[in-house]
């Protein structure tokens, strides 16, 4: 009846594991009694959960991000505090539990922090950006929301029922295969991989079909804002990468349930081909997490700096060719696997050539701030932040792409050391860059600056203390993954990074404070105007928070810097003549009900629950079908309502007589709203 | 008041078009047809890498029967041109004529499903089940792919000739045919892909 499922799944054996599970258990119930508290559960239910608008599944995507990001930081804490305290000693962490830590903070940060942080910006920006209503497939874009919350689901509970994978967040067979590893942590993984994954292919189309169909007229692709040219490119590395994915760890899911023998030891199997699958999804992943990154940062540093951006054009080809050669260099990841030397030199060339178009955005943004008039608020303070350290990350990259050195660092520290010195400054900076930038832009106030300004220094020197000490550690030798040991030498460099990992943390309260402050004092930092930072492109012609439709009047685009341009030649904020009715996709639970048999059918397949998985799986079934017979998706805002909504935000504006950067001491524009009225 | 002297035009007129939509809808298939693709080129490559990972087992040699292969694709590719008559009645308003030549495709589908689970039972039973060897496990999982695409799209066929029962040849009837017939012709190209990679070399 219950599979695999017994009483022994709670984790009573462990006052730590069960500790964990008590956290996750309260973190769910204090939800659930806040929404009871504020009586929100018709707001959470019908404004939010079965909502099909853009913005909002951006918002709930970022949200999830947030939560993740504080699940994966105190798996990474938890390792920081282990190594600093395992010299000739066990700690205070059993070696399995640690492998599940390192396992689940891999998979949590790259797949339910990174992944939906990323979805969540391009989700509320990218649409906007390109002077669109919505995206182009809403309720197809709801269910990846909430096949990707499935996934982190799946993440969550294996906190409290079972354990975790152990096997790293690339699970390698044959250690990963039901012969080595024949509990369920493995499957948690592997299923939460999967369903997320899909949905990170749906999200894929979807923005590529939005960005090539539903742009507004004018808006062509090289006059399109270098945030959404880097979503495009991310969108088709999703949709070609994700597939790989998806047979890498299917095949091996199907090798565990069947005793099939695909990447066993024996019978004719081969695990070097999973490798091989994994990373031909692995490495354009990385590009997919960063290359929105970078569009946010070029983005945030052309309008704090008051330029135009440097180099628009070559930025648009360094990303096309990044998207390009990201798929010919995956090999990179396993040089000591044994291929063929020459097979190694092509792709250890091809890896360093991919710091050129890297090196030539650096360029264009260093030449961007070039006698700009800088103003140094917290999206730029994090963009600074991010060229500085990035480029280190970058060169230490270029250093492993070189075979021999990486038979010599392959698996050490070091390793550890560069990918998070790219990840982080270039991939988790550039959101949080994003997250500051556009907060007012999602909800109508500006977020707090001072504390903003102090998590940024928390994070960078928590940054540098937390992961210079790793370089070291690898040149001398020491190995990823380490539950304990035995040489004196390495454990002043792990405290310092222990250290580091607090400060970081220390940053992450002042995120949370910054939150609070920021919702306490609202009030005071109303973004009336919709252009708070005297802004450059489209999204900044909409209201703050948008209306449903963003846009009452589709913009005619007439260059690059669209908002720019109109506000400069007086046309910004013009009411137009008439309004017309607009569609707009009905609120339905149907993705929140797919997302939830979806969570089912994984924990079901992970328990070997085989009766639940068939009724979850004919729940989905059913409720695609439902939804493909039903043609009366859209409901019609009539045009006076859209009349009322706009009139309303003219008022508004014409009480806000500029934007917030005009009152800066560095500012160098004028204020282009006097035009309004 | 002309477009270029304001920072609006009056495409305030332009709603999304109901054309734009099914259009956007198609296109997003082909590209999901794409992402589906390299699915399937993938299971390609690994039955390639496992072709020779026979563990001392029975090779494709032993196993394939052209003839077998042959009545699949000729049941698979017949399919296709009934899914086109259908596609014809479509054009023609004539709803019996959808409905007819749906249910042969979906008869038919159902055919080369019946025969490629003979073929699979009858492997099993030989005990050349797909957890023989690296070469089975790679050969059921390109060829099982397929045929679970196949099974969903009879089930789709199903759900369309439901539609077209209740609702009629309405335009979102007509885009969801359109975007069905896309898939079932993208499973025949596959299939010629494994008849030509797995049965023929599996025989030569």
């Amino acid at each position: 009846m219950l599979g695999r499922l017994t009483i022994d799944a709670l984790p009573f054996y462990s006052a730590i594991a069960a500790g964990g599970a008590a956290v996750t258990v309260l973190g769910a119930l204090s939800v659930v009694g806040l929404i009871t508290y504020f009586r929100a559960w018709r707001i959470v239910l019908f404004d939010w959960v079965s909502s099909l608008d853009h913005k909002k599944i951006g918002i709930m995507y970022v949200m999830l991000a947030l939560v993740m990001l504080m699940r994966g930081f105190i798996d990474a804490a938890m390792m920081r505090g282990q190594q600093a305290i395992a010299f000739r000693s066990d700690g205070y962490l059993p070696a399995e539990h640690f492998d599940q830590i390192f396992s689940s903070h891999g998979t949590i940060m790259i797949f339910f922090m990174a992944m939906p942080f990323l979805s969540g910006l391009i989700n509320h920006i990218m649409p906007q950006q390109i002077g669109a209503r919505d995206v182009a497939f809403p309720f197809m874009n709801a269910v990846s929301l909430w096949l990707t919350a499935a996934g982190a689901g799946l993440v969550l509970i294996s906190l409290v029922i079972g354990k975790f994978s152990t096997a790293g967040w690339t699970g390698y067979p044959p250690y990963s295969g039901i012969e080595y590893n024949p509990g369920v942590g493995v499957d948690y993984w592997l299923w939460a991989v999967l369903i997320a994954g899909v949905g990170s292919t749906m999200s894929g189309i979807n923005f590529l079909v939005t960005i090539l169909k539903c742009r507004a007229p004018g808006m062509h692709l090289f006059r399109m804002p270098l945030f959404s040219w880097t979503v495009l490119v991310t969108s088709v590395l999703m949709i070609f990468a994700f597939p790989a994915l998806t047979v890498a760890c299917g095949l091996l899911a199907v090798d565990r349930i069947f005793g099939t023998h695909f990447f066993t030891n024996a019978m004719g199997g081969n695990m070097m081909h999973y490798i091989n699958l994994f990373w031909l999804w692995g490495h354009p992943e990385v590009y997919i997490l960063i290359l929105p990154a970078f569009g946010v940062f070029s983005e945030v540093v052309a309008t704090f700096s008051q330029k135009r951006l440097f180099g628009y054009t070559s930025l648009v080809l360094a990303t096309m060719a990044i998207g390009l050669l990201s798929f010919t260099v995956w090999l990179h990841h396993f040089f000591t696997m044994g291929p063929s030397a020459d097979v190694n030199s092509f792709f250890g060339i091809m890896t360093t050539i991919i710091a050129v178009p890297t090196g030539v955005k650096v360029f264009d943004w260093l030449l961007t701030m070039y006698r700009g008039r800088i103003i140094f608020k917290p999206p730029m303070l994090f963009t600074i932040g991010f060229l500085v350290t990035f480029v280190i990350g970058g060169l230490s990259g270029v250093l492993l792409a070189l075979p021999p050195v990486d038979y010599a660092m392959h698996n050490t520290t070091f390793l550890v050391a560069h990918f998070h010195n790219t990840i982080i400054p270039g991939v988790l900076f550039g959101y949080l860059a994003g997250y500051m930038f556009w907060f007012p832009k999602a909800f109508g106030f500006k977020l707090n600056e001072t504390w903003g300004a102090r998590s940024f220094w928390c994070w960078i020197i928590g940054f540098y203390l937390a992961f210079m000490p790793l370089y070291v550690l690898g040149l001398m030798g020491m190995p990823r993954r380490m539950e304990h040991y035995d040489i004196a030498a390495w454990q002043p460099h792990l405290i310092v990074a222990a250290v580091g990992a607090f400060i970081i943390f220390l940053g992450i309260v002042c995120l949370a404070i910054q939150l609070v402050v920021s919702i306490r004092d609202r009030a005071n930092a109303r973004d009336l105007t919709g252009d708070p930072w005297n802004g450059r492109t489209l999204e900044w012609a909409t209201s703050s928070p948008p209306a449903l439709y963003n846009f009452a009047i589709l913009p005619n685009v007439q260059s690059v810097d669209a908002f720019w341009d109109m506000k400069h030649r007086g046309v910004a904020y013009q009411r137009p003549e008439r309004y017309v009715d607009i569609a707009l996709p009905k609120n339905t639970f149907i993705p929140a009900t797919v997302g939830g048999a979806a969570f089912v059918f994984g924990f079901a397949v992970v328990w070997y629950i085989w009766w639940l998985a068939a009724v979850a799986f004919a729940v989905i079934l059913v409720a695609i079908i439902i939804r493909s017979s039903d043609d009366e998706t859209e409901v019609i805002l009539p045009a006076i309502e859209v009349k009322a909504i706009e009139e309303a935000r003219f008022r508004e504006m014409e009480a806000a007589s500029k934007n917030e950067m005009a009152s800066d001491p560095g500012f160098a524009g004028e204020s282009v709203l006097e035009a309004t009225s | 008041m002309t477009a270029d002297t304001l920072g609006t035009v009056e495409m305030a007129a332009l709603p999304t078009s109901d054309t734009q939509k099914y259009e956007d809808r198609a296109f997003g298939f082909w590209i999901y047809l794409m992402s589906d693709a390299i699915i399937f080129a993938l299971l390609f490559a690994t039955y390639l890498v496992m072709l020779g990972n026979t563990a001392r087992g029975p090779t494709g040699q032993q196993l394939f029967s052209l003839e077998h292969a042959a009545a699949e694709t000729a049941v698979l590719l017949l399919s296709s041109a009934t899914f086109g008559f259908a596609s014809v009645a479509f054009a023609q308003a004539s709803r019996p004529g959808v409905i007819q030549w749906l249910s042969v495709t979906a008869v038919l589908g159902l055919g080369f499903l019946l025969l490629e689970y003979q073929e699979f039972s009858g492997m099993i039973a030989k005990g050349a089940g797909p957890d023989r060897s690296g070469f089975l496990s790679a050969f059921f999982a390109l060829v099982g792919t397929h045929g679970l695409h196949v099974s969903a799209g009879i089930i789709w066929i199903l759900v369309m000739i439901g539609q077209v029962l209740t609702k009629g040849l309405t335009r979102p009837v007509a885009s969801r045919v359109m975007r069905l017939g896309l898939f079932w012709h993208f499973l025949d190209i596959i299939w010629i892909g494994i008849f030509s990679v797995v049965y023929l070399p599996g025989l030569v």
